[in-house]
């Protein structure tokens, strides 16, 4: 049977206590960052942790002083984390513009911590824009810059290049991992895997290459009992409801691919080691997989789900989405059509407090997969 | 009622003016493919200007939508895009779009088919998502204008982003036109944008003046015209018609409502379905909405737009427009509104609807209260989905908000 390296599960099941170890035996910064468009090179190679925020999960107190109830509840959540002091183990935080409520948590955000590093990273909305390219190359030097002006430290080349490096890394490693979970479904139970892309977006990431190195040479020697059941794939934003992994698979399911921004849009992308480094991560930036608060053509998001539920040989999609989240609601119904389309069922449950909803969650996914 | 004096010289006689101007646009673009010309759907705050210099006609869906909303059509047609899957909490300006397009459906019996669509970002990413929606629909292009979010500023790099896609803009308005732009032309057409955004402004303006001669209900409707024939001479001469009649007003004492004791400032878009009520109920209480940060919004970037070279301005112009700012200096241009035209208080309408516009302003509400100490009412409602509001509470809350306007005492008088 496999093992998960418990590293993995303490840090998903705490990341900020992970995160103060880290910054206690490091000194360096630890930077929050709310999006998988935050470039995370960047901040490694100047020596800061980057780590991936969701929400702590203890409510969202205090955040009515400053959104209105018509926001998702990871935009209230990690506000309320920061307002109430969950988060003072960050020196800093950085956005990456993506959607509307995005763009205004940052405002608020930014006037609530004068004290710390504040960055938005404006990437293209139209990442495909003939002039994307070398603007996401300015924004990036702009965002060293400014990180490095902050920090009183600098950003050359050569510590880039090789951060780049240990990133492509860890995100084949991730990708490798992506393509076992498609083979050979139920080879990682769906709890283990929700902690690794968890700590994967928390850990010192050195010590998370060499950890996702073990992992799969561990996995190479497992074989996975054939799998019967029903092969389903993820879709939306970030997932924060664990309690879906076990439904699944107590439904006879297996996720075996997904297509969420905590999952294959981190792991997606590599960095092109022959190029100029800066254009290489711009670029890497603005062709991986894209996000539904990006604009990169018309078809483009429903021609990759579709392609990636193909070869994952999937029965059916289940779409996961937060409550008032503009950019993945408009989406819906066009994927709905063309997963039809192809043949492929879909299910779209709207969360409006993802970690609660299990019940919710429970009579949904059961009565799908059983369908299917 | 009709025989009621005072009312009848209140009225704004231009207003006959607007409806036919707005009629006869409405029947030449929903004519446009008779007579041999193209239509382009374009958002709010996008840049028509180039349009108008290639002849294409400009139209609106928000505009629209505000109309279906003024004709208390929203819920209808918002239900119609939610059958279609659309979520219940989606913009319901492109609800209401999504929801009448097929059917043609709304109070001018849908608007005429696209030849190409034009979207820009810098309202909201909402209309990125609907534009995409309905470039799919009606199969035609869809050219994006992406403006990066000025947070604490603009960058020369996001400067730069921004006028080389304007650049292809208009390569992309003569691919779709077969023809070239003519450069005069658009000068031309960049001078009367200018100058039609002075005089929006200038008549703005004029509630400076006490009582006010017109008030954010009346510039909710006379705005139609900044927004869809920006850069025309129809445009540039109602709004100098407007005014010579907003300024023989103020000569004549004419105030926009009957007895203005305590002065308004509206944030936030119209409740559409619901204008007149509001403004009554208001008035009810001697207080007239003097301005608003809605209507203002179409000349908010005047100070970076250049009349000799509007071309190489527009990338900035269209940048900093009010909605892509950071609420810091939203808060900014609040707190300055509410100087110049010496307001007793703000009116939010916190607007399910519009997440850009709505999220932040508790905030803007906070650095009110610290810089100027005035109160605020927050109206919780949307501007089309009537589904939204609750006439008995809003009533309730305005009825204590004003009590509490009283109390203080009108802040302008004997200051
Ligand atoms: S879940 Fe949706 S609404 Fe919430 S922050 Fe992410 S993209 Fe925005
Ligand atoms: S109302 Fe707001 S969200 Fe809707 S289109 Fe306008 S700016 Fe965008």
């Amino acid at each position: 049977m496999f093992q998960l390296d418990p590293l993995f599960s303490r840090i998903a099941a705490d990341p900020l206590a992970y995160a103060r170890q880290w910054k206690a035996d490091t000194g360096c910064p630890v930077i929050g960052t709310l999006c998988s468009y935050a470039p995370e090179e960047i901040i490694a190679a100047a020596g800061g942790l980057p780590l991936r925020l969701l929400t702590t999960g203890a409510g969202d107190q205090g955040a009515d002083a400053h959104l209105q109830a018509y926001s998702c509840s990871l935009v209230r959540g990690a506000l309320s984390d920061w307002l109430q002091g969950r988060l003072a183990a960050l020196d800093g935080t950085v956005f990456a513009h993506t959607c509307d409520s995005m763009q205004r948590l940052s405002d608020i955000w930014r006037l609530a911590s004068r004290d710390r590093f504040h960055a938005d990273v404006l990437w293209p909305a139209t990442v495909t824009a003939p002039g994307a390219e070398a603007y996401g190359v300015e924004l990036l030097k702009d965002f060293a810059a400014a990180y490095g002006r902050y920090f009183n430290t600098d950003v050359d080349d050569s510590a880039l290049t090789s951060t780049v490096r240990l990133y492509n890394r860890i995100r084949g490693r991730l990708r490798q991992l992506y393509a076992l979970r498609r083979e050979r479904p139920g080879l990682v139970p769906g709890r283990d895997w929700l902690a690794v892309m968890r700590a994967a977006m928390v850990m010192d990431r050195q010590a998370l290459a060499e950890a996702l190195d073990a992992m799969a040479a561990a996995l190479a020697e497992q074989s996975a009992p054939a799998f019967e059941g029903k092969r389903l794939v993820l879709a939306g934003g970030v997932c924060e409801a664990p309690a879906i992994y076990e439904i699944i698979e107590g439904a006879g399911g297996e996720v075996v691919w997904d297509d969420l921004c905590t999952g294959w849009r981190y792991a997606a992308g590599q960095i092109e080691e022959t190029e100029e480094v800066w254009t290489a991560l711009a670029r890497r930036y603005l062709r991986r997989s894209v996000c539904p608060a990006k604009h990169a053509g018309l078809t483009s998001r429903a021609d990759e789900l579709i392609a990636a539920a193909r070869q994952a040989q999937a029965d059916g999609v289940i779409f996961l989405y937060l409550k008032f989240c503009d950019p993945h609601l408009f989406d819906y119904p066009y994927l709905k059509q063309r997963l039809g389309d192809a043949g492929l069922p879909c299910l779209m449950v709207e969360l409006e407090e993802p970690r609660a909803a299990a019940g919710q969650l429970r009579t949904r996914c059961e009565a799908f997969i059983e369908m299917l | 009622m009709t025989g009621d004096p005072a009312r009848e010289r209140r009225k704004i006689r231009c207003v006959s003016r607007m409806k036919e101007i707005m009629t006869r646009y409405y029947i030449e673009a929903k004519t446009a493919a008779d007579n041999g010309r193209k239509v382009a759907w374009i958002t709010s705050g996008g840049p028509v200007e180039p349009l108008i210099a290639m002849d294409v006609i400009p139209v609106y869906p928000e505009n629209h939508g505000a109309m279906i909303g003024a004709a208390k059509m929203g819920r209808d047609l918002c239900e119609k895009a939610e059958a279609m899957g659309y979520s219940s909490d989606l913009c319901a300006y492109a609800r209401a779009d999504i929801g009448a397009a097929p059917i043609d459906g709304g109070p001018i019996g849908g608007l005429p088919r696209p030849d190409m669509l034009v979207c820009c970002n810098n309202i909201c990413g909402t209309v990125l998502k609907w534009y995409e929606i309905q470039a799919r629909a009606f199969d035609v292009p869809l050219f994006v204008l992406d403006t990066p979010v000025c947070h604490t500023g603009c960058s020369d790099a996001a400067r730069r982003y921004v006028a080389g896609q304007i650049r292809e803009y208009i390569g992309f308005l003569e691919a779709v036109c077969g023809r070239p732009m003519d450069y005069e032309r658009m000068a031309a057409v960049g001078r009367l944008s200018i100058e039609g955004q002075r005089l929006w402004q200038a008549v703005l303006d004029t509630a400076i003046h006490r009582p006010a001669p017109l008030s954010a209900f009346d510039a909710f409707f006379h705005l139609a015209l900044i927004v869809t024939l920006r850069g025309t001479q129809t445009a540039v001469d109602y709004y100098r018609e407007l005014l010579a009649e907003m300024r023989q007003r103020i000569a004549e004492g004419i105030g926009a409502v009957a007895e203005e004791r305590y002065r308004l400032l509206w944030d936030n878009l119209p409740i559409w379905y619901r204008t007149r009520w509001l403004s009554e109920r208001f008035a009810a209480h001697g207080a007239c909405l003097v301005a608003d940060t809605y209507t203002s919004a179409w000349c908010s970037s005047l100070p970076y737009l250049d009349e000799n070279d509007f071309i190489a301005s527009m990338a900035e112009g269209y940048t900093r427009i009010y909605l892509n700012l950071g609420i810091d200096q939203m808060a900014e241009a609040v707190i300055g509104m509410i100087d110049k035209y010496a307001v007793d208080g703000l009116v939010m309408h916190s607007n399910r609807s519009c997440k850009p516009y709505s999220l932040g302003q508790h905030d803007i509400q906070r650095i009110v209260a610290e810089r100027r100490g005035l109160p605020t009412l927050m109206i919780e409602a949307d501007m089309v989905d009537p589904r939204a509001f609750s006439e008995s509470q809003v009533e309730t809350r305005i009825d204590a908000f004003m009590e509490m306007i009283k109390a203080r005492g009108p802040r302008g008088e004997g200051a």
